[in-house]
């Protein structure tokens, strides 16, 4: 199998068998397909700027509405939202800035270092990839009540600082961008191995850390089982509790719900735009192929 | 890699220095993850499975644990709910599971033969669900499904209306989230919404990496395009296949958050919107029976092991480690 590098993708040339017929097939799958997919964001944003009675109407609201205003008071009235979407951000930034540092570490490991017993402790990664989340969650929540850490975000950060898929996408990367030429070269230049990872392989993985970085923080802002458990108050509560909450309730407001929703996605939404040419380039080169 | 230097009759220092770190430094690299998993994922799971022989109520203190046995599984597999558990998260996870990936690969196919311009627009725009909120698109979900006033409904009732296609879309409004017949699909609708743009995105992967020469190759031996899938992109695919799919699998068996929101919690009506893990969740939180719900995980575990096993005889080869 052939791995190309995310960061020269291999330069694929133009098909000139193809029919046009099928061509205008695929475009036009293509755009049914690609108007489903962003049709439930469309109503988000509507939803947003709509009372509950709009809402729930025949047909649904299909343009923007004039009651984003008082939504957005009636979110802040229930709950401290702002609060809310601050504590998200904590965890996903305290999350992901320590994944990219231990797993770019154990990738750089893995990679470039022949040592005894490389070759077991890589196939056991791999093995605790397969292991279903929800396994430990019962005495995970008893770690944390014994460690007082019930409430705390570093409940959810601590455990989540380095990830089995973030060494094993960063192995491949290193492995495939990286001159092992250059890690002697330093070698001669007198570095130490640390120096080495922190002078020559940290700036050179920077793409891979993009892609790393943005599912990490994604998967961490929209984590809600585990925050479930762990926080307990409306203060240290995450925006998806913050949300499930508000509709849980028996009063929905729903107007004040969709705005939180919308809320909630934007920031997912700039990151996106940000970095998703990253993302998608380094998901699908090299990093992800079985 | 060190053999220059350890040939020489005398070492000074510093040179004995960096043979001893860079002899180490590989173990220190890697032992972050290996230290979190000892302490946040085998130290928990070994617990777990302690824990399923226990009975125990969490409120109560540690000192009141008392080993009874194989109980808990016996009690588990006596509960009619839980059977019903299990098998809703099974046709959960394949009228979740099939879908996706029946139209992820046509879908990857498309994206990978059409234009280069357009190419990363359309693929972000398949991932985007991916890297929303479960909470959110599920709240937004529960508004569109809902019975009266709900877009979905309205959206099939009006292609109803339309000739000749209109037959295959009901004329009555489809009760999403209240009926128990019509609990699941709706799940599943969201599912595969969500999951068939990071599927997309794993094959695009895998047609990328297949040689352009072979193609090529085949091309001159004179193969058609259908030839051409059948025995290149379809063999080549494979791995592909076995790595997505079993991500799937894997999470299908630990569905939550969607049916939790989609139900508001409560299982929907017939209880058929009720997953394991929910029930789980349930028999923790609310009936506060750790050793119950500890048992139930390692029953679900078993279940998600037996079908990777069968996955794996159907579609593996080297499995998620691959060789590259």
């Amino acid at each position: 199998m052939t791995v190309s590098t995310m960061a020269a993708p291999q330069p694929r040339t133009k098909k000139a068998t193809v029919v046009p017929l099928s061509r205008w097939a695929a475009y036009l799958l293509l755009f049914f397909g690609g108007l489903l997919t962003l049709a439930p964001f469309f109503f988000m944003f509507v939803f947003a700027t709509h009372d509950r009675s709009d809402i729930f109407q025949l047909p649904p609201p299909l343009w923007f509405g004039d009651n984003l205003q008082e939504n957005y008071r009636n979110l802040l009235e229930r709950t401290p939202f702002w609060r809310n979407l601050w504590n998200s951000l904590y965890l996903a930034v305290m999350t992901t800035a320590t994944t990219l540092f231990f797993c770019t570490m154990g990738g750089f490991g893995f990679a470039m270092y022949e040592f005894r017993g490389r070759e077991p402790l890589f196939g056991l990664l791999i093995a605790t990839m397969l292991i279903p989340g929800t396994l430990n969650l019962v005495p995970f929540a008893l770690i944390m009540q014994a460690l007082g850490w019930i409430d705390t975000p570093r409940a959810l950060w601590v455990p989540g600082m380095a990830s089995a898929f973030g060494i094993f996408l960063m192995r491949q990367y290193i492995g495939t961008a990286i001159p092992r030429e250059l890690i002697e070269a330093a070698r001669i230049d007198g570095a130490t191995e640390f120096g080495i990872f922190r002078r020559v392989v940290l700036p050179l993985t920077k793409p891979a850390m993009a892609t790393l970085g943005l599912v990490t923080f994604v998967q961490s802002w929209n984590s809600f089982l585990l925050p479930l458990i762990i926080f307990r108050s409306d203060q240290t509560s995450t925006a998806p509790l913050a949300l499930r909450s508000l509709q849980g309730i028996a009063n929905t407001d729903w107007g004040a719900l969709m705005c939180g929703v919308a809320l909630t996605v934007i920031p997912l939404l700039i990151l996106f735009v940000i970095a998703s040419r990253q993302l998608i380039a380094g998901l699908t080169s090299g990093a992800l192929k079985g | 890699m060190q053999a220059p230097l350890t040939h020489r009759p005398t070492l000074s220092l510093a040179a004995r220095w960096n043979n001893f770190q860079r002899r180490y430094a590989p173990y220190l690299f890697i032992s972050p993850f290996f230290i979190l998993f000892a302490a946040f994922g085998l130290f928990p799971i070994l617990f777990s499975l302690y824990l399923s022989f226990q009975d125990w109520q969490p409120t109560t203190g540690l000192g009141s644990m008392k080993f009874v046995g194989w109980r808990n599984y016996t009690d588990n597999l006596t509960d009619p709910t839980f059977w019903q558990s299990l098998k809703n998260t099974l046709i959960l996870a394949v009228e979740s599971g099939i879908p996706q990936h029946l139209i992820a690969i046509p879908l990857a196919i498309a994206i990978h033969t059409s234009l280069r311009r357009i190419q990363n627009l359309v693929t972000a725009v398949y991932f985007l669900p991916y890297i929303t909120s479960i909470v959110a698109i599920s709240v937004i979900f529960f508004t569109l499904f809902s019975w009266q006033y709900g877009a979905i409904n309205a959206a099939l009732n009006a292609l109803h209306t339309v000739p000749v296609i209109g037959p295959l879309f009901p004329a009555e409004k489809v009760n999403w989230l209240g009926d128990p017949g019509a609990v699941q699909p709706a799940i599943a609708t969201v599912i595969i919404w969500r999951y068939t743009g990071w599927n997309t995105l794993l094959y695009l992967a895998g047609l990328q990496a297949i040689p352009r020469e072979l193609y090529e190759a085949a091309q001159i031996d004179g193969a058609n395009r259908w030839q051409q899938f059948r025995f290149i992109t379809l063999p080549l695919l494979r791995p592909t296949m076995f790595m997505a799919v079993t991500l799937s699998l894997i999470g299908g068996f630990q569905l939550f958050e969607e049916p939790f929101i989609l139900t508001n919690g409560s299982g929907g009506p017939g209880q058929t919107g009720l997953t394991t893990v929910m029930y789980m969740y349930r028999t923790y939180t609310a009936y506060s029976d750790a050793g119950l719900a500890a048992a139930m995980v390692w029953l679900l575990f078993l279940v998600i092991g037996v079908l990777t096993l069968l996955n794996n005889r159907i579609f593996g080869r080297s499995g998620l480690a691959g060789r590259d």
